[in-house]
């Protein structure tokens, strides 16, 4: 998020798509129905299916599945059209006026740059044009024809409500109540948020999904500003966390990126990722990327990393360029016998993989499989799932029994980037312990062997920093959150001339910021965007529980710590105009008082965007300190186009002559199989969980109390569809698509109603992924045996969210 | 007509005491008053309490849990309303979260390992466990270590073995997972976020 | 809170009916679960049982003007004033708390299911393995601590709220007249007043197992005032309980309910 859950409230207009708020996350919807109640706010939910969420909406718009960039995309023709943008944000805060490289064009769906062969694209002429300085050359009128928004308003301008319509299966008349709506928050005093989640991100377009509505509140001036944002409402605890220290393949922790095999030293490493500019207001941010990156390698090897040896940087895994690695490539790998043992740490993939079928088949050809949690599930158990005969199966399994979650000490992050420290209140169960501590244990034993008997490449292994017990020899997670934090591990001095100060920071000391943190080797932090969560003398400040709220907006700044810096809204500075007065008088997020900004932690010291000499653009993150509504950082296109998802009801796009995403991988096993438009399989389904449940249930199933409210699998389908079926509410059926099928309750019901698309009539249906085979004995099994191993293309998040079933009865 | 907390006392004692009633793997006994005179809420206010953070969705709802000084177990959790997202209120999912502490009698206590065409788990102590995982580890790693790719490159990976984490563990403890992964030098690494 | 009359107001129209309170009710209340199925909807338990004493009800209703609307009602004690269990119970095992609900005596309770037969909201449940009546107290021992109900604390969006009962009033009818339409209060007017009171935003005939106009049964009023005191001096509690039953019902059982109360052995 780059707002957080509180500031739901500030909001005129919320806006919930790719989420079911209510029932996913209930407390984030006391904060949106406070909108509805302190500020009139307009609530609205589009989604396929009318859940508990669009029961507390002002209104529900069904929406087929997939089709969200068409909905989207038909929004900005319309802001566009009826020049709703927040003009002032729009000309100075993104790259609206910036012209585009002139070999740049679009053609019936695909972007100029397209190698078919690789299904992969050039991204040269994905560029703006930049003057002889490098600085990028604008017409602040937006009026030629090749700067981004002319080129925007080019893009979209087949999104018509018509074709809009058409594809989504959404009326006209609910299409322009939404656009209109929504579009009314582009004046400066009205914050419009967006709340999506999994609804998104599960999609081969999921990235650009994100995208879409992150144009639109760029030209609505509804990022950086209280009540505004984009808002991820992530799905579990901690993912935030998990994701910020990168338990990815792609990702070091703090966001650095994973060397691959064309970097193989440290400077090519950093020549990369170091971003410059020309842009004469830009912060660009990441001009300290080799900060980060060597006090990351100091946290990671201690006194072993020193300039001579690169820091350690050879003795980190480097990857194929081009290649991914993810949840999906690995399943593909293992069920091709490539994959000898696998670490599972608190997951589920038996359930939680796409294609349950091949996920299973390939847990069997793993020689040994780790399992960490909290209760038995049917991964750890594959061996005696359904149609395994264990007397034939050769895995080795290790269950290893873990701590729940308050049976241990440690910091957890929600979506908001509120870091908050949490307390242990009891001990874990006899032989139970921490992930922490088994985590530590079982590298132990495996240094333990490099040590006595060498081994191949034993460097990183013995290298590694490796102290984090406590006197007791347990896992000692204070010492470890520090070492995240960062240190000074040399005395380090820091002289400004301009200032006449000098600060001596001596040996030892916690680093206080990320701003503080040095490439030269004389500082360690474990996560950049972390540091600074303890002061310099140790306080831990994500254990604040101040209640304190001057600005009156809910920031809660001495609730936990928030990353970065304690800032609780993300680019805050674009709430202001370019002297630093807020847009919204009254919502003043932040204001400059002529030497400083007075309110949230500034997104830097800097003076507003009117000091033309010292003042800088608000968006530091980025290379020319403007957010890019035309930008190459997406793989199939600088501008969101709407593709079909791979398995769908259409055989044309109605949009372009591209049917799907052209960018995304299929994999070619004999079990990855596809029936687009295949009268076999005629109905569109979606996945999805339940309130009582949590991911694939494999902690809620073993809980009495939840189990009772949503004891087994369950398949909703519309009366109409029902009715033509043939099948009775409460009845049990089998629903099925080209990968398997799952045998459920038919929950016959009026919140799914059939869509018009293209003319015909079409239904959909949907089904939780909370169920498995293993516990309880009869509630069904997991819905992703009729899921599709297919992503999108920037993060492999796969396409649960959209693939085409049928359904008998049984 | 005597009112007090004589009502609250005998339901605790009529549920809990007699007939034999299975509860679906959820022992309550842990909830239970232990003597007979004392309430629920007489306990809680003699109770270690501590604060913590839900374990279910991203919104990091606060919790109250109230540990019995006498068994060090946990007999109440329920929302922090002090807490400044949630002020108290809980899901269904929040508000149960006893349910999976050890009462549960679910829980896992013991490792539990199945040896190559078993049929059953068998319990072991994790000084053999652990020496054995590390054993796989690097059987497996020092013989797949690839330390040139096909354009011969400098790598030093192992394809061989994956890694699926959490988003459901304290950050200090991905971190170590993270860290410990790449001195491994896996690269299938990945976890719930894309799921 | 002691002695003061307090009032839980159940605003509908704030529910998402995410169980919250189902839960927290079971947690604080040390109630186990049922082995329940699906049975086509969300609702679970079906019903109120021995050991739920609070449900959300599911409700799929489109209105006079074609909108789809989903129904959410929290089912559980309403605390009668003129409370029917009360009045028959032959050993006051249930009675009145001095906060205006009705709290229960498990101990004196002899499972003669007369309350289960005089209740018009279909509350007190029979559980065949204690021979006891169980049902709501809200949060008696709570109330006392100066704490809510567990269901109360755990409602995310205000749906749930407890305080004096005219507060609680004077609340809930200026919520139904925001509300408009057909939004009315329910539970002042009936039973001398209820101590939990609905804000309901569509008439109460709309709503499943909802009495439009709930009431003490006649008989019940007469064994009350005359059959009551009479069997009480002569036999006892448990022989009257048995008389009552046969006078009013003749001999056969009263319903035990939907066979959930059972669950608690499967």
């Amino acid at each position: 998020m780059t707002n957080h859950y509180i500031d739901l409230k500030n909001s005129d207009c919320i806006l919930i798509m790719g989420s079911n708020a209510a029932e996913h996350h209930p407390i984030a919807f006391k904060w949106i129905l406070r909108a509805k109640e302190e500020r009139n706010a307009r609530i609205v939910h589009v989604d396929p299916r009318y859940t508990r969420t669009s029961a507390r909406c002002d209104y529900h718009v069904p929406l087929r599945s997939g089709t969200d960039i068409a909905f989207l995309g038909g929004m900005i023709k319309y802001i566009i059209e009826n020049n709703l943008i927040q003009e002032e944000y729009v000309k100075h805060y993104t790259n609206a006026a910036m012209l585009v490289n002139p070999t740049y064009e679009f053609k019936d769906g695909l972007f100029s740059g397209f190698d078919k062969e690789k299904g992969q694209y050039n991204k040269d002429s994905w560029t703006l044009e930049k003057d002889e300085k490098g600085i990028p050359v604008q017409d602040l009128t937006l009026e030629n024809p090749r700067c981004v928004y002319q080129m925007l308003k080019q893009h979209y301008s087949r999104y018509t409500l018509d074709k809009v319509s058409s594809v989504t299966g959404v009326s006209k008349e609910n299409l322009l109540k939404v656009y209109n709506e929504y579009a009314a928050t582009g004046a400066r005093d009205k914050a419009g948020t967006i709340c999506y989640a999994l609804g998104w991100t599960h999609h081969t377009v999921g990235s650009q999904n994100i995208r879409t509505m992150s144009i639109i509140q760029l030209l609505l001036g509804n990022i950086g500003i209280c009540g505004g944002g984009v808002n991820a409402l992530r799905g579990e605890p901690n993912v935030q966390g998990s994701t910020d220290m990168c338990i990815l393949y792609n990702l070091l922790p703090g966001y650095l990126k994973m060397p691959s095999g064309s970097l193989d030293t440290l400077a090519k490493y950093m020549e990369k990722y170091t971003t410059k500019t020309s842009a004469p207001q830009s912060a660009n941010w990441y001009q300290n990327y080799p900060k980060y990156t060597v006090s990351f390698l100091k946290s990671f090897f201690g006194d072993k990393a020193v300039p001579e040896n690169d820091f350690g940087y050879s003795w980190l895994p480097k990857i194929d360029d081009g290649k991914h690695y993810s949840l999906m490539h690995l399943f593909d790998k293992m069920y091709e016998g490539g994959i000898k043992g696998m670490f599972a740490y608190g997951t589920n993939p038996a359930c939680s993989a796409p294609n349950t079928t091949k996920t299973r088949k390939a847990l069997e050809k793993l020689n040994w499989l780790v399992c960490v949690n909290i209760f038995d599930n049917e991964t750890s158990s594959f061996w005696k799932g359904p149609g395994v005969d264990p007397h034939k199966n050769e895995t080795e399994v290790f269950l290893l029994p873990a701590a729940a979650s308050p049976e241990k000490e440690g910091s957890q992050s929600n979506s908001g980037r509120w870091i908050q420290w949490k307390n242990k209140a009891g001990n874990p169960p006899e032989d139970a312990m921490s992930d922490g501590d088994i985590t530590m244990r079982i590298m132990d034993a495996v240094r333990e062997l490099y040590a006595k008997e060498g081994g191949v490449f034993p460097e990183p292994i013995l290298n590694l920093k490796w102290d984090y017990r406590d006197p007791k020899g347990k896992f000692d997670v204070l010492k470890t959150s520090k070492q995240i934090n960062g240190y000074f591990v040399k005395e380090v001095v820091i002289e400004d001339a301009a200032k006449g100060t000098k600060e001596i920071n001596p040996k030892g000391d916690l680093v206080p910021t990320f701003g503080k943190l040095m490439a030269d080797g004389s500082t360690s932090c474990g996560c950049w965007v972390m540091s600074g969560s303890f002061d310099q003398k140790g306080e831990n400040k994500m254990a604040k529980r101040g209640k304190a709220d001057p600005t009156g907006l809910g920031l809660y700044p001495d609730w936990s710590y928030a990353w970065p810096l304690n800032r609780r809204i993300i680019y805050n500075r674009a709430s202001c105009d370019l002297t630093g007065k807020p847009f919204n008088p009254k919502m003043k997020l932040l204001e400059w008082t002529g030497d400083k900004w007075v309110g949230d932690v500034a997104d830097g010291p800097w003076p507003p965007v009117a000091d033309l000499e010292k003042g800088k653009l608000p968006f530091i993150m980025k290379p020319d300190g403007v957010a890019s509504i035309f930008g190459a950082g997406m793989v199939e296109g600088p501008f969101p186009e709407h593709y079909e998802p791979l398995e769908g009801p259409l055989t044309q796009n109605p949009l372009s002559g591209q049917l799907v995403n052209p960018t995304i991988t299929i994999f070619k096993s004999d079990l990855d199989k596809v029936a687009n438009a295949d009268q076999k399989y005629p109905f569109v389904c979606t996945s999805y969980s339940a309130t009582e449940h949590w991911c694939t249930g494999a902690l809620t199933r073993w809980q009495p109390w939840l189990s009772e409210m949503q004891p087994e699998a369950y398949v909703e389908v519309g009366e109409k569809l029902a009715g033509q079926l043939g099948i009775k509410n409460g009845e049990r059926v089998n629903v099925t698509s080209i990968r398997g099928s799952v045998k459920c309750v038919a929950m016959v019901t009026k919140r799914f109603q059939p869509f018009i698309v293209e003319g015909k009539v079409v239904h959909q249906v949907g089904l939780p992924f909370n169920y498995g085979w293993l516990y309880p004995e009869d509630s069904g099994d997991s819905a992703n045996f009729l899921t599709i191993a297919v992503g999108c293309p920037n993060t492999f998040c796969p396409e649960y969210k959209a693939f085409m079933v049928n359904i008998a009865k049984i | 007509m005597e009112i007090s907390r004589r009502g609250f006392l005998s339901m605790s004692g009529a549920i809990g005491s007699g007939v034999a009633l299975s509860t679906l793997g959820l022992d309550l006994t842990a909830l239970k008053a232990h003597a007979a005179e004392v309430t629920k809420m007489d306990r809680l206010r003699t109770a270690k309490q501590t604060t913590t953070i839900c374990c279910y969705c991203s919104v990091g709802c606060g919790l109250i849990c109230s540990t019995d000084k006498l068994t060090g177990k946990i007999f109440n959790i329920e929302g922090d309303p002090d807490h400044p997202i949630n002020e108290g209120s809980l899901c269904s999912k929040g508000a149960g979260l006893f349910g999976l502490t050890e009462a549960n009698e679910h829980r896992l206590r013991k490792v539990h390992y199945r040896a190559p065409k078993s049929d059953k788990w068998e319990e072991k102590d994790w000084d053999w466990t652990l020496k054995r995982i590390a054993r796989l580890v690097k059987d497996a790693r020092d013989k797949d270590f690839i330390t040139r790719n096909a354009k011969d490159q400098e790598v030093n990976r192992v394809e061989t073995i994956g890694h699926l984490g959490t988003s459901n563990i304290n950050n200090e403890e991905c971190w170590l997972l993270s860290m410990s992964c790449r001195a491994m030098g896996l690269v299938y690494i990945d976890h719930q976020a894309r799921v | 809170m002691n002695g003061l009359e307090l009032v839980k107001l159940i605003d509908i129209s704030r529910c998402t009916a995410c169980r919250g309170c189902q839960v927290a009710c079971k947690q604080w209340n040390e109630l186990p679960a049922s082995k329940t199925r699906n049975t086509g909807s969300y609702q679970n338990p079906p019903d109120l049982q021995w050991n739920t004493w609070t449900l959300i009800r599911f409700q799929e209703y489109v209105d006079q003007k074609g909108t789809l609307k989903w129904l959410f009602r929290k089912d559980g004690c309403m605390h009668c004033t003129d409370a029917a269990c009360v009045k028959v119970c032959p050993t006051e095992a249930l009675y009145h708390t001095d906060f205006g609900s009705v709290g229960i005596n498990y101990d004196r309770c002899i499972g003669c299911k007369e309350c289960i037969t005089a209740c018009p909201f279909g509350v007190p449940k029979f559980n065949s393995a204690t021979n006891k009546i169980y049902k709501c107290d809200l949060c008696q021992t709570r109330l006392r601590a100066n704490q809510p109900p567990a269901c109360v604390l755990s409602c995310p969006t205000g749906a749930l709220q407890i305080g004096a009962k005219d507060a609680m009033l004077k609340k809930a009818y200026q919520r139904a007249k925001e509300l408009g339409g057909d939004a009315a209060v329910y539970g002042d007017k009936f039973v001398g007043g209820t101590h939990v009171i609905y804000v309901l935003p569509e008439k109460a005939a709309v709503y499943d197992k909802l009495p439009e106009k709930p009431a003490v049964p006649l008989s019940i009023i007469a064994w009350k005032d005359v059959l009551k005191p009479m069997g009480l001096i002569a036999t006892g509690g448990v022989v009257a309980g048995v008389f009552l039953h046969y006078i009013t019902h003749g001999p056969k059982n009263p319903d035990e309910g939907n066979g959930n109360e059972k669950g608690g052995e499967i």
